[in-house]
């Protein structure tokens, strides 16, 4: 966009400012966290980036890639305008754990977090759920179809993933809107059935 | 956090080396201003003619936020990292250019509302 000739005139009326909120979309890498985002957002995935300097030393496994300090790191994001002024985001989180460091940030003021899952690698998910687990965020599960994947019931998945009853597995196909709208809103109503639990004094984890 | 010119970029950064560029190598905002990825930004005011320390970035940002957006979407839509848009907006704040919306602690009872609102609006999508 070319710059405009910078204008001294009066300062334009402000439009009052959205309330955001976000959701999380993690997973092993290539899970299907872009082609989610993608499905149900209003606008074609963005990505934003975040550099990663010096930062990333104490977390970042560099072995064999140690002359390697500077790289950025990728993030999809995504947007459902809910209303007028209120406006959801979904993030997809970068899926290599030399990322780690990232993710107190994105889960900061996160509503929840979908965890998606590959039957064919599963464990791919586990450092997604036991972050969100150790953070106390609530998540559900959502495990995405891949067409030679074998197709295990949630009930499988979530003895697997060793997950309790209350959070919710569910078997979906990210490509379909339909489906993602699906995540999101089991997502919703498991958040909203978190929060009344808490606010009957139930401690959070 | 690493005191202030630890961060040194070389030739492997490749096009990162002209963001560092535009903050001319400052690594985090002039404000105390933190700049979550989701709190809104919006113009407040034009800056006058000649501003010094203004670039075209931050005209652009300027020009991007007369609609109030989040941090997020002005990095993808500029196609800068965050911490790049971070300093930019903080010059930005540092000039009463923008004003910033942080995301709001709710309280129990508007976050029920807040979680069923985002309910109905998915469900209508």
């Amino acid at each position: 966009m070319a710059s405009k000739p910078s204008d001294p005139a009066a300062a334009p009326a402000p439009a009052a400012a959205p309330v955001a909120v976000k959701i999380l979309i993690a997973g092993g890498f290539g899970v299907g966290k872009t082609t989610l985002v993608g499905a149900v957002s209003e606008i074609r995935p963005l990505q934003t980036e975040e550099l990663l300097t010096d930062q990333g030393v104490d977390v970042d496994d560099t072995a064999g890639v140690e002359q390697k300090t500077t790289t950025t790191v990728a993030m999809d994001f995504g947007r459902i305008t809910i209303r007028d002024g209120l406006v959801l985001y979904l993030f997809g989180t970068p899926g290599q754990d030399r990322f780690w460091f990232m993710w107190d940030e994105l889960s900061y003021g996160a509503l929840g977090a979908v965890v998606l899952a590959d039957t064919r690698r599963l464990p791919d998910c586990f450092p997604a759920v036991d972050y969100f687990e150790s953070r106390g965020l609530p998540f559900v599960v959502a495990v995405n179809r891949f067409d030679d994947g074998y197709d295990y019931t949630p009930e499988e998945i979530r003895e697997a993933l060793d997950l309790g009853e209350a959070i919710p597995v569910l078997l979906c196909d990210v490509r379909e809107r339909t489906s993602g709208k699906e995540v999101l809103t089991t997502l919703v109503r498991h958040v909203l059935a978190v929060h009344r639990t808490e606010d009957q004094g139930v401690p959070a984890l | 956090m690493s005191g202030a010119g630890s961060e040194w970029i070389d030739e492997e950064a490749g096009p990162i080396v002209r963001s560092y560029a535009l903050t001319r190598g400052r690594a985090r905002p002039a404000t105390g201003e933190t700049f979550d990825m989701i709190t809104i930004v919006s113009t407040e005011a034009r800056p006058r003619s000649g501003s010094p320390g203004l670039g075209p970035e931050h005209l652009d940002i300027l020009e991007m936020c007369l609609q109030p957006q989040p941090v997020a979407e002005i990095a993808g839509r500029m196609r800068l990292p965050l911490v790049v848009v971070r300093v930019l907006l903080g010059d930005l704040l540092h000039h009463r250019l923008i004003a910033v919306t942080r995301p709001q602690p709710e309280s129990t009872l508007s976050k029920e509302r807040l979680l069923r609102e985002v309910l109905h609006g998915l469900q209508a999508l």
